[in-house]
């Protein structure tokens, strides 16, 4: 009787009585969630245009975020590193496509997966080899980042914001209208619907697939390198970032491989679910669940929309 | 020139199915356990039984249990390692309750916990497809990883929070613990991986395995023409993961001989058997066992091999170079032949079989 209380009755309790808390849970979970969100629509952009379940994107957040603080290590003014990583986001994407996708087009998509893991050893092997292993902090006054947190009066209480954190949520906002404008309103957008659409269809009408690869590789990239600054700037960029991003895969199952908006609104759910999950009820099972909550959360999802919230209904054919 | 079938006349029709229908396979498949039961005890040493040939063979018990699920069923699963790690807990449990059972008994008993959880995560598998299952493999594996490092119970709540692993006797030999030899661990395992092997040959070639090839090629046909979706699917799920559980149970008591167990059975093992599967060739056999070596034994050989040919490697360039060069060769084995290295042996034997002709 007392432990399904402290299941089910005393989490709520707790949530009425210190509303203060349970908003900077909210909070802290929508900060992990546009994260999360912003690694996941680096998947779903590849995904969509050209069906490769990319595993490497975790790793290429790392890259990225590690090029730039490198290239800030060697004296470069912001500015030009910002624009130096995103030259080598662009020739790795190019080099992907020359010597990994271009090979194998027309493989079944799980040798396309294996051949991600594959470009995740050698960005490991790479990355480890130039800027080492240890972890690097991104320098937050170069991109004139703010930092220090508003405190938010709220139910007698105070709620604490990371003026970091709503930076993030901005830019992620900007990027993914962007990326929503880009997609619908121009003629490359349009050429990556139709591939997305159907790869043969595509071909016939003249659309170079080996172009629009690069272009959804680069995309993918530069959200890559604005996750990896973002993540940066609120801890720091090592290896171990990688484990993070495999929290983007249940974002990505809630939300649909093919749909943007899931992929935003799979990781604010997610974020806020593991985080209140985490906070009320982790203690309860001894802790640490928020390492599986968010694969359970997904998997109670997709019970009953098998292709995710947003994804593209399933339609099977004999 | 040998590897002909010519006046081999096949009588009825079990010779014609048989798994080996030519003489010669059959004579190759006993040289190769010839070779594996007397020749390789017999040259090679204390360092090469313990990290290679026994990790080479309990990984490639692990991939026969993952490539039934996803080479011959179709489902793609990221949790082997968490299911390995099942066995091998469930294992250590059982061989601590009753320790005077050998511990042979409870390997194989073992598989049979890792097939029920095994079951449980298999489920939602009739309703998920393709990636998103291989997504929601994942939550099997942080869950069950989780229940590793959390639950006391399970490692009998030792400080350390290792598996700890006794000398259990067969025959009055010390087969497991600090006092079995590497020679010893060898052969049980290598009886273990014969059998199941076996076994797993028998389900694939059968009518189990042809339920579950037609599941893999397109379900909802397999559905029309009588074929149980849960049944066969979750069959699938359970002896893969008797499969997986075991090798975990062999992985833990037979090669490491205890440790640090959730770090063993953590994502990173998950992937690695999905690469033996890939790399070796999904729903092949053999071809687990070519993925296996050639996953298992790369960095070894990497490590060993280059600095033989007079390439020099430091300690951390080393751990680099050989990241870089793992992901080269997947990517470049993805290329030249992806269907695997099964495929490229088929290959092979039918350009013996024409030899010296080309076609």
């Amino acid at each position: 009787m007392h432990s399904l209380y402290m299941v089910l009755i005393d989490p709520f309790v707790q949530m009425v009585s210190a509303p203060d808390l349970f908003l900077q849970t909210i909070w802290e979970g929508l900060v992990a969630g546009v994260l999360y969100a912003l690694i996941a629509l680096g998947f779903v952009l590849i995904f969509k245009a050209s069906g490769v379940f990319n595993f490497a994107q975790g790793m290429m957040v790392v890259f990225a975020g590690l090029t730039l603080i490198a290239f800030q290590d060697l004296g470069v003014p912001a500015p030009l590193a910002l624009i130096l990583a995103v030259g080598v986001m662009y020739l790795m994407a190019v080099t992907i496509e020359r010597t990994v996708l271009r090979p194998l087009v027309n493989q079944p998509d799980i040798i396309l997966f294996m051949a991600t893991f594959g470009i995740t050893y050698i960005l490991i092997g790479v990355g480890e080899m130039i800027f080492g292993g240890e972890p690097k902090d991104v320098n937050t006054k170069a991109f004139m980042l703010p930092q220090g947190s508003l405190e938010i009066p709220a139910f007698g209480g105070f709620v604490q914001l990371q003026k970091i954190d709503i930076a993030a949520a901005i830019i992620a906002a900007l990027m993914i209208g962007a990326l929503a404008f880009f997609f619908q309103k121009t003629r490359i957008g349009r050429a990556l619907r139709a591939v997305a659409d159907s790869h043969k269809a595509a071909l016939s009408v003249g659309i170079s697939l080996n172009q629009i690869w690069v272009i959804v590789w680069f995309a993918a990239g530069i959200v890559a390198l604005v996750a990896g600054i973002m993540w940066g700037a609120r801890s720091n960029v090592s290896f171990a970032l990688q484990v993070v991003a495999l929290k983007a895969l249940p974002v990505l199952i809630l939300g649909g491989f093919t749909s943007i908006p899931g992929a935003i609104i799979g990781g604010l759910i997610i974020g806020i679910g593991e985080k209140i999950g985490e906070f009320y009820w982790g203690p309860l099972m001894g802790g640490g669940i928020e390492s599986w909550l968010a694969y359970l959360i997904a998997l109670g999802f997709l019970l009953f929309r098998p292709q995710g919230l947003f994804g593209e209904k399933i339609i099977e054919r004999i | 020139m040998f590897y002909r079938e010519a006046g081999q006349y096949k009588t009825s029709y079990p010779s014609d199915m048989a798994v080996f229908p030519i003489a010669q396979d059959r004579i190759g498949i006993g040289l190769i356990l010839a070779a594996a039961f007397i020749f390789i005890p017999m040259v090679a040493s204390d360092f090469i039984m313990s990290s290679v040939m026994i990790p080479f063979l309990v990984f490639s018990l692990a991939a026969i249990g993952l490539n039934i699920l996803t080479g011959y069923t179709g489902l793609i699963s990221l949790g082997t390692g968490a299911f390995m790690g099942v066995g091998a807990y469930a294992c250590y449990k059982l061989t601590t309750i009753f320790p005077g059972v050998n511990i042979i008994v409870w390997i194989i008993v073992s598989g049979f916990f890792s097939a029920f959880v095994g079951i449980i995560f298999g489920i939602p598998s009739l309703r998920i497809k393709g990636f998103y299952l291989a997504v929601a493999t994942l939550a099997a594996q942080f869950f069950l990883q989780w229940c590793f490092v959390r639950i006391p119970w399970l490692y009998n709540y030792n400080a350390s929070g290792a598996i700890e692993v006794g000398t259990r006797t067969l025959f009055g030999i010390p087969i497991v613990g600090p006092n079995a030899t590497p020679e010893v661990r060898y052969y049980v395992l290598l009886c273990i991986v014969v059998a199941l092997t076996w076994i797993a040959s028998n389900i694939v070639h059968g009518r189990i395995g042809r339920s579950w090839m037609a599941v893999r090629d397109m379900d909802i046909a397999a559905e029309l023409m009588g074929i149980k979706l849960l049944d066969t699917k979750l069959l699938a799920f359970a002896v893969s993961s008797f499969y997986a559980g075991v090798a975990g149970a062999c992985m833990m008591f037979l090669w490491y001989g205890g440790g640090e167990a959730s770090d063993a059975f953590n994502i990173n093992q998950s992937f690695n058997i999905l690469f033996m599967v890939i790399i070796g060739g999904l729903g092949s056999l053999i071809g687990s066992f070519f993925g296996a070596a050639f996953i298992s034994m790369l960095p070894t050989v990497l490590k060993f091999g280059l600095p033989a040919i007079g390439i020099p490697l430091s300690g951390a360039t080393a751990e680099h170079l050989i990241h870089i060069m793992v992901g080269g060769l997947i990517i470049f084995f993805l290329i030249v032949e992806p269907h695997g290295l099964a495929r490229l042996w088929q290959i092979g034997k039918q350009k013996l079989r024409m030899w010296p002709f080309p076609y």
